[in-house]
């Protein structure tokens, strides 16, 4: 079984390792500094475990597993997070409250081993990443990866979001990005009072509205600043109207 | 007689100790007073009799207190009117000051709470963070996990007993900071240095306690978590005009700064720390360029 240990402070690496090293099994193939380490070294060594840590430089845990696309099992080793709490008593193979004691360690490996390899975690990851990036506390900014280089945007860069098959474009000021999410969920994760779903397959940020035309029967159109001009259904056009106040 | 009508007043007095008329019922005063007149001099006249017997005086006082009854009764109303009036205004007066007085007790204990919470806001995942490296060191480095020990215990101690009004000397609150960069620099090994100046004037300059903590942890918590790269957070120290100010400054990437920046919970209380010591709100400045984030934060001296 092939292990990486993504922390960003050396003495927190420096005890999963030791408490690995009762774990012949467990090879320990690298340790990284940050999450592009840790995007990489999946990339590359392709591990069955790796042992994460929630806040780290530059992109956090959630948001590195985001953008990897095979995430293998994941044991979480954080200090305190209460929503992350929540999430991973349902779903992860395991969180570690750092500091945590050897018994606790061997019982998140037991866990591991008992799951019988990355099938079963591979699902559980997934569920606790939907869980996880639902919680109010992440919806300040979306991380996605163009041209092999990660792009971090926050929220009010955000002109709309558009489906795009199994993807989400996200239109900003400098150009659009793909993210591999569905529309429902960027409507959940996103502040309803800033962002309206004012169609099937359009949620636009009513900051950069700039007015509301009438369009054949029923439906309508919004203008945004950039000069995009976004449908707008009956129903859309309801929600928008309450979010707009009129 | 006058001993009937000191009673009265002082009746009246009472009465209004524990019941105070609403605007409304003042008429109720007045009824009360013309009452009370009504029903002292029938008293008198009751109370005297059974001193003057047989007398020709005693015939002559009682003609003479029957004469006299509307004169003795306007002066009685108008006594205890008086008294009624003052003993009204006395206990309003009394109850308005005790209201006031309640009013700005509740304030400066609400201040003094907020002030005790937002000097309590040392972060949990710092606690945390610093027993997992110690907990680490403990096998490999014995020594190193003792001295650690030290370090956060002298901090915790350090925080634990400053008090609001007392103000530490900058000397005092610089080595407090140095403590608690000591464990940080620990955790983060060599992605971590400081560099701490201060002039020499500064030397007798105090401050409010804990009052930098925050922003040293918001440097920390943006320069580290801002970069991949190792980070130098420069403090400094310097007069200017009779105020001590410190400059914080941190690297920061403006690319993928998280948003908002600088507005993080951790500056909004000491921004607020500074507007109910002070009464001020330019106090604390911040500035960007270059990659780089600085806070300039004033405080005024004590004469």
């Amino acid at each position: 079984m092939k292990a990486i240990i993504i922390d960003d402070e050396p003495l927190a690496r420096s005890i999963v390792k030791e408490y690995l090293q009762n774990y012949p099994q467990i090879e320990l193939m690298k340790e990284c500094n940050d999450g592009f380490e840790g995007i990489k070294a999946i990339q590359q060594e392709s591990p069955d475990v790796i042992f994460l840590d929630v806040q780290m430089p530059k992109i956090n845990g959630f948001e590195m597993l985001e953008l990897v696309e095979q995430p293998p099992a994941v044991i979480f080793t954080t200090a305190f997070d209460e929503y992350a709490i929540k999430a991973f008593e349902s779903h992860a193979v395991d969180y570690l409250l750092k500091p945590f004691s050897k018994e606790r360690f061997d019982k998140a490996i037991q866990k591991l081993l008992d799951q019988g390899g990355a099938q079963v975690s591979k699902t559980n990851t997934k569920e606790l990443l939907e869980t996880v990036s639902q919680s109010p506390a992440q919806h300040l900014r979306v991380v996605v990866k163009t041209a092999g280089k990660i792009k971090i945007i926050p929220v009010e860069e955000i002109n709309y979001l558009e489906a795009a098959d199994d993807y989400v474009k996200i239109h900003t000021r400098e150009g659009s990005f793909l993210k591999n999410k569905t529309m429902s969920h960027f409507e959940q994760v996103l502040d309803s009072h800033q962002f309206v779903r004012t169609h099937r397959s359009y949620i636009l940020n009513i900051q950069q509205v700039t007015r509301i035309d009438p369009y054949e029967k029923d439906s309508h159109i919004a203008q945004l600043k950039s000069g995009a001009r976004i449908p707008v259904s009956k129903t859309g056009y309801v929600k928008l109207k309450s979010v707009l106040g009129l | 007689m006058n001993l009937q009508l000191l009673a009265c007043c002082w009746m009246v007095s009472n009465i209004f100790r524990f019941y105070l008329p609403q605007k409304e019922l003042y008429w109720y005063i007045l009824f009360l007073s013309l009452f009370l007149s009504g029903l002292i001099l029938p008293g008198i006249r009751l109370t005297v009799k059974p001193f003057l017997t047989g007398d020709d005086n005693a015939e002559t006082y009682l003609a003479f207190l029957s004469k006299s009854y509307w004169v003795r009764f306007g002066v009685s109303f108008l006594l205890i009117g008086c008294m009624t009036i003052i003993s009204v205004l006395w206990y309003t007066l009394e109850e308005e000051q005790e209201n006031q007085k309640r009013k700005s007790d509740a304030e400066r204990l609400a201040k003094e709470a907020e002030l005790y919470k937002l000097r309590q806001q040392l972060q949990p995942h710092f606690l945390f963070n610093s027993l997992n490296s110690i907990s680490a060191l403990v096998g490999s480095q014995p020594a190193e996990a003792r001295k650690m020990i030290q370090q956060l215990s002298d901090f915790l101690r350090g925080t634990l007993k400053k008090e609001e009004q007392q103000w530490v000397k900058l000397e005092e609150e610089l080595q407090s900071l140095e403590l608690y960069l000591e464990i940080e620099k620990v955790r983060f090994g060599y992605r971590l240095t400081t560099d701490i100046e201060k002039e020499e004037a500064c030397n007798d300059m105090k401050l409010p306690p804990m009052l930098l903590q925050p922003i040293v942890e918001n440097a920390i918590k943006f320069g580290l978590y801002d970069t991949t790269d190792a980070v130098t957070i420069h403090i400094k120290a310097s007069v200017l005009n009779n105020h001590l100010q410190i400059m914080v400054q941190n690297p920061y990437d403006p690319e993928t700064s998280y948003p908002k920046q600088g507005t993080g919970f951790g500056l909004n209380s000491v921004k607020r720390r500074l507007y109910l010591l002070f009464a001020r709100n330019d106090l604390l400045e911040t500035k960007t360029e270059d990659h780089l984030f600085t806070i300039f934060i004033k405080i005024p001296q004590k004469k």
